[in-house]
């Protein structure tokens, strides 16, 4: 059985200055290897998470364990190795001046001695396959590319938690396609455990577990099978449905008769183009 | 025009001067500076213009490109000339024109300190065209580091001047948009009288502003998660590298002092 890697227990938490409570007795945890998507509408305390998972913010009530180690201004550096994060803005998280400059920042500031720098720039660079642009400069990348040299970044560091904040938002649908791809080839072949927050259930529907937020409270966990069984309920939320479920609800009410819920374009495809042999 | 000039450009290619240590490089020139005011004779600025023109052949830069890259600074030197010329008041008297008279020291000392402006010019042109920005500031870090005893920040300096630069394409490109999305809204920029046009900065320097400060505050997170403390206890991933000719390049910057000053005293 996995061990739980990060674990929340009842979290409340208000800004600074803030009139009212941002996350409100939150409580859940991600076990080691597993996807998870925290889903939900702007406001709905998801971004919050990630900053008090990386010790930007403290919780006012409340506890978070880092692969076992208790989240406290003593220990946040230390639990901070073991988490890597990439944020929405692909030009607001490039530090160096060139790809291997900014892939080298962090292990810079941990002190790895030169030569094996170099080794784990390469190899970052070699997994997110942007080895070809070792001294390029970041505004002649396009933001897909920016995103995966700032995944590559998180990867020299080798942490075991990848915390992914609204990291395809601000991509076009290529870019967002690619991060993805990527994400999910790194969690099977390196096990990594993935931490995504977002509010496009697409992404979302690719992880093995989704936890849906609302008003700064855990609204509904499970399988995004299972969540998107909510189907309307999801709509109310603020949340828009990938558009083969759309599409897939819209058939039904024409009186198609399709099985259940379809997570891929491709599972509503292979349904609809096989539905007439069954008959 | 902007394209042309070539004050703190980079010029990328694989001469002598382009492989020397940035630290050297910017000794070099600092002290260059200062060795040519030694210079007072027309022997010794005949020397140091062959020194500078040695350099410059040993870059791979032409002179041409050199002067035409520098053509506003030229025009600086042509008015130094000029203005020089009818300063001095000494010696036989060359040229009367009733109202200006050119004296023989005029031409001499206009011709001494438009070389001198120039050998200064085209040596530090020298530095930033054959140095990228980056390797200046870890030469410069790397210079200032024994500073840090007297508490100069000379990481932090480094490192704010990396990020400045690291920044410039994309404000750059910010403006551009926020002028065109301006622009889009009727704004004119680029007529009517002058305290107009600066008006109609002000609604495009605020939100270029306001989004500078957002990118600061993202980027100070995205810098503190990847483990920025600090300078203390941090490795370095560019190295600089001191060769043998950059030691010779000092060396002949020591011979160089060395003539000037003794044309100095000798002449």
């Amino acid at each position: 059985m996995a061990r739980e890697i990060i674990s929340l227990n009842s979290i409340t938490f208000r800004y600074p200055g803030g009139d009212h409570d941002v996350l409100k007795n939150v409580s859940f945890s991600v076990q080691e290897g597993e996807w998870v998507a925290i889903v939900g509408h702007n406001g709905s305390g998801k971004s919050t998470l990630a900053k008090l998972m990386n010790g930007l913010y403290f919780p006012d009530k409340g506890s978070i364990q880092i692969v076992g180690i208790s989240l406290e201004k003593d220990t946040v550096w230390e639990t901070r190795k073991h988490i890597g994060m990439v944020f929405q803005n692909p030009d607001n998280q490039f530090v160096g001046t060139t790809v291997q400059d900014d892939v080298a920042f962090g292990l810079e500031n941990h002190g790895v001695p030169h030569e094996e720098m170099v080794k784990r720039v390469n190899r970052a660079l070699k997994q997110v396959k942007m080895d070809d642009f070792l001294n390029q400069e970041p505004h002649h990348l396009s933001g897909g590319q920016k995103q995966r040299v700032a995944m590559a970044s998180v990867l020299a560091l080798r942490p075991d938690i990848i915390i992914l904040d609204e990291a395809t938002s601000m991509l076009d649908p290529t870019g967002r396609q690619e991060v993805i791809g990527l994400v999910r080839s790194l969690k099977e072949e390196q096990e990594m455990t993935v931490l995504s927050i977002t509010h496009d259930l697409e992404e979302a529907a690719k992880a093995d577990r989704m936890i849906v937020m609302n008003q700064g409270e855990v609204y509904r966990t499970g399988t995004p099978r299972e969540i998107f069984e909510l189907g309307d309920e999801l709509v109310q939320l603020g949340l828009d449905l990938p558009f083969y479920l759309k599409m897939g609800n819209a058939l039904k009410a024409q009186g198609v008769q399709l099985s259940g819920q379809h997570l891929t374009e491709e599972e509503l495809v292979n349904e609809l183009w096989t539905s007439h042999c069954k008959k | 025009m902007m394209e042309k000039m070539i004050f703190g450009r980079y010029i990328p290619a694989d001469s002598l001067v382009h492989r020397m240590d940035p630290r050297a490089k910017l000794v070099f020139v600092f002290a260059f500076i200062a060795i040519i005011f030694l210079a007072d004779n027309v022997w010794a600025y005949a020397l140091a213009a062959i020194f500078t023109l040695a350099s410059i052949w040993l870059s791979g830069i032409t002179v041409r490109f050199l002067i035409s890259g520098l053509k506003p600074v030229m025009i600086l030197i042509a008015f130094t000339f000029v203005l020089q010329l009818f300063f001095a008041r000494e010696g036989q008297v060359i040229l009367d024109l009733g109202l200006f008279t050119i004296y023989e020291e005029g031409v001499r000392q206009a011709l001494m300190i438009s070389t001198q402006f120039l050998l200064l010019v085209f040596m530090t042109s020298l530095l930033t065209l054959t140095t990228t920005p980056i390797s200046i500031t870890d030469g410069l870090e790397s210079l200032l580091n024994p500073l840090k005893k007297i508490r100069f920040p000379a990481h932090e300096l480094a490192l704010m001047m990396s990020i400045a630069l690291r920044f410039i394409p994309t404000l750059m490109d910010e403006t551009d948009k926020i002028m065109k999305a301006q622009m889009a809204r009727g704004s004119d920029m680029s007529s009517g009288p002058v305290k107009d046009r600066i008006k109609a900065v002000v609604p495009l320097m605020i939100p270029l502003f306001v989004n500078a400060f957002k990118r600061a505050e993202d980027l100070a997170t995205a810098m503190e998660v990847r483990g920025y403390r600090g300078g203390e206890g941090r490795t370095k991933y560019r190295l600089l590298q001191w060769h043998l000719r950059d030691t010779l390049a000092l060396f002949s910057l020591v011979l160089l002092a060395g003539l000037l000053g003794s044309l100095r005293i000798w002449l």
